[in-house]
Order: structure tokens, then sequence, then C-alpha cells
């Protein structure tokens, strides 16, 4: 690895003071599992780093007006926690399959959005939970939504100058459902070749009022199927609107070819677990 | 290019030491302090050979900065025995054939380890969820699965 200077300031103002003095030569850590092998690599050769360790407020996760989670939360104490299980199970799984133990103790909720691999879990049911960013700099808060917080392969719309702070979910429609599936046809701790969330709420005679479907690892960005929901809105979430919505689910997809498989397999099979993940939430 | 004053707790005993910034946990156990019992692997966290403990929790020694761990309690395999003597856990490594080679062992004891304080009655699928990121390329799982099951009779 590199040499670089590493700062690790005791608090928020002090760190976004030092990012606003240098924000194109330094580079943000949160936990460091994407970060360390990245300049071990040498893909990135930052010449400060920006270790946020000791901002121990942004490890808090509590209910206020929905869900917030503190960047700093590992995927290990949000997997693990209480509320988060409470507020939406989906959310809970989804943390507590990522990776490894080791990775999931080390690694953090705020690290791994802004990082920003398509492959990753989490964005994923952010999106579909209709998730919000808060990012601060030294002049300003703002909230990004998160399907406008990914721009491409690892790059965000935060400005160089800013940290995102929490991630701010809304209280889920009465009734609705939630849930997260992650096809992994080699192993557990592989990235997903697809992974789909989706969140479906019906009415009293069993019509669609609130669909969402995300994907991840089939395209530069996690993404939502719009079209896909578009086409449960007001239907019975029956076989033939499943069959409707999963078709457009894999329409929405740009998938490249790697090892996981072709272009063309990986959107057959966004599809395919769009459909799975439907029918048990439907 | 920066240095960094370092102190945290090996196995229970105070340690102090100046680390430039990029120096990793995994060659500050390693080279600076001897603690050998923690082996390189895949050097990308994913092979689980480098398992150690930060306050009580199992990370990959390869993908933490040695600054990382200032002012923790961190373990290692060498922490494991008691007063010269073998766990239970390693005890039950060797009655049941939980290895082979051996490269692997160190991090499959400290995962376990955390494993059998956390969920001491995790079931069989628990474990292997738990486990499941500490690669073996020699006993086909089996005979870790048995020595994880027989300490937690113990």
């Amino acid at each position: 690895m590199r040499p670089f200077d590493y700062v690790e300031p005791d608090s928020l103002d002090e760190a976004l003071a030092i990012l606003a003095g240098d924000p194109d030569d330094t580079v943000v850590m949160a936990g460091g599992t994407s970060l360390v092998i990245l300049m071990k690599q040498d893909l990135v050769r930052p010449a400060r780093v920006l270790g946020l360790r000791r901002l121990t407020d942004l490890r808090a996760i509590d209910t206020a007006g929905g869900l917030r989670l503190g960047a700093l939360a590992t995927h290990g104490a949000i997997g693990r926690d209480a509320a988060v299980r409470s507020f939406a199970p989906a959310l809970a799984a989804t943390f507590a399959a990522i990776a490894t133990v080791r990775i999931r103790e080390q690694a953090t909720v705020g690290g791994n959005l802004i990082h920003a691999d398509p492959a990753q879990d989490p964005p994923v049911t952010f999106l579909a939970l209709d998730a919000t960013a808060v990012v601060r700099s030294s002049a300003r808060e703002r909230r990004i939504p998160l399907d406008e917080l990914f721009v491409d392969v690892f790059e965000t719309s935060l400005e160089p100058d800013e940290l995102l702070v929490r991630i701010e979910l809304p209280e889920l429609p009465a009734g609705a459902r939630a849930i997260y599936k992650k096809f992994l046809p080699n192993t557990r701790d592989d990235y997903a070749t697809v992974s789909v969330a989706a969140v479906i709420a019906t009415d009293a005679g069993g019509a669609c009022t609130h669909a969402r479907i995300a994907l991840g690892g089939v395209g530069p960005v996690p993404l939502r199927a719009r079209d896909a929901e578009q086409a449960l809105l007001g239907r019975r979430v029956d076989d033939a609107a499943i069959k409707d919505a999963a078709a457009l689910a894999a329409a929405a997809t740009d998938p490249i070819p790697d090892l996981r498989g072709s272009a063309a397999y990986k959107r057959a099979m966004a599809g395919v677990w769009t459909g799975r993940a439907l029918r048990e939430v439907a | 290019m920066s240095e960094h004053r370092v102190r945290f707790t090996l196995n229970g005993a105070p340690v102090e030491r100046t680390v430039p910034a990029e120096r990793l946990l995994l060659d500050l156990l390693r080279d600076d302090l001897g603690k050998t019992g923690t082996k390189d692997g895949c050097s990308v966290g994913v092979c689980g050979l480098c398992t150690v403990q930060v306050d009580g929790a199992p990370m990959s020694a390869c993908l933490l900065l040695a600054t990382q761990v200032d002012g923790t309690a961190l373990t290692t395999v060498e922490g494991l025995a008691q007063a010269g003597h073998p766990s239970p856990l390693q005890d039950a490594f060797i009655g049941e054939g939980g290895f082979q080679c051996g490269i692997c062992t160190s991090g499959q004891l400290m995962a376990a380890a955390a494993l059998l304080r956390d969920q001491p009655n995790a079931t069989s699928a628990e474990v292997s969820d738990w486990m499941m990121g500490n690669l073996c390329r020699c006993t086909g799982y089996y005979g870790i699965a048995r020595a994880i099951a027989a300490a937690q009779k113990q």
C-alpha cells in the first residue's frame, strides 16, 4: 500500500472542516472494508485518509419519524437491531445476510452506500423502502432521495466536500409487506447475480395500492423498475399481474456480461427473481 | 506518510506501538509483535485465515489498518489457551479432526470462539451460516462442524 496521511477527527464539524480544506485529495474511510482493498490494489491513491471511527454519534439507530440509521452503524448492528426488525424485517434480513460475519462487523451502512457498488445489497432494499440520504458539508445539509444518490458504478451525486451522515426511511404504508431476495448460484457470501427488493400493499378488496420493485447487479446503478410498479397498481397481485410486472422488471435492466452470466441470462433472471419476490409479498 | 501512536490490549496485555498510517493490523501482529498465529491468506477479506476479534467481534486483520484498533481489546488465537492449556474449543478441534493442514485453523478457532460466546445454543444451520466465511480446503468442513458441536456441549 502506498503511504498516505491519516487524520481521525473527534467531531463531525472537525471532519467537515478537514474535508472542506482539501476535498479533492481527501478520501473518507468509514469501516474501511472496501477502501483498504482498493488502496492495496493501487486503485485508489489518496494523499489523505479521513477516518470517521471516532464519530460515535453517527452509529445511532432510532425510530424518529420512521427509521434513521446513522452512517456509521455497522451491517451487523443494523441486522441485529430490534427497532430495525420491527420497522421492516426485510431490512434487518438484508443486512444480516451481507457477505460474512467479519465484513458485517466492520463495514458500515454509510460506507456501503458511498462506495456505490451496483452489486451491493443495502441500496436495493433502501430503494424499495423510499430511503433518503442526508448529507452534510461545512456549509449546508441536504437530502438526496436514494434513486438520485447513485450516478454510475462507484460514483454518487455527493460533492467532494460532503459527508453522508444518516439514512432516513419513512413509515411503510399500513399493511405493506416487504422482501429482499438475492440469487446466489455460487456461494452465500458472493455478490448476487441478481437481487430484488419488493414492497406491496393492497386495499381491502385486494387491489394493489403501493408497489416498489428495486433491482441490484443488473445495471451500473441499483434501479427502480417503475414500469413494473405501475403495472401492479390497482390490480390484484395475481399470477397474471406478477407475470406482467416480472417482464417489465426484466426489460428495465441493463446488465453487463461477467463471470456471473451473460447480459441476456441476467436479464432473464431479473424477471424470474422479481416474480419470486412478488409472489412472497402478494 | 503520517505516523501514529496506537495503544490496545492484545490478549489482555497492553501494547503500544508507533506505526505508519498504511500499516495493516495483520502486518503489525505478525511482523512487529511476533504473533504469527494469525495467518495471511487471500488479503481481501474473503478467506477468513486472518480472523481476529476486535472488542469481541470477528474481523479480518488484512482489512484493518493498525490505527483502526487503537483503544480496542484485540484477541488473537494466541489468546485462546488458558494457563498454558488448550481451550475446550481447541481440544474439540483436536479430538474431532477439525483440521488437517492447519493453515485455516486459527481463523476457524477465532470465528468459532466468538460464536460460542454470542450464540452458545446456535443450531447447526446457524453455525454453518456464521462459519461460512472461513474457508477450509482439507476437511470438507465435517470435522470443523463436529468440533464446534462438541464444544457447544462442554
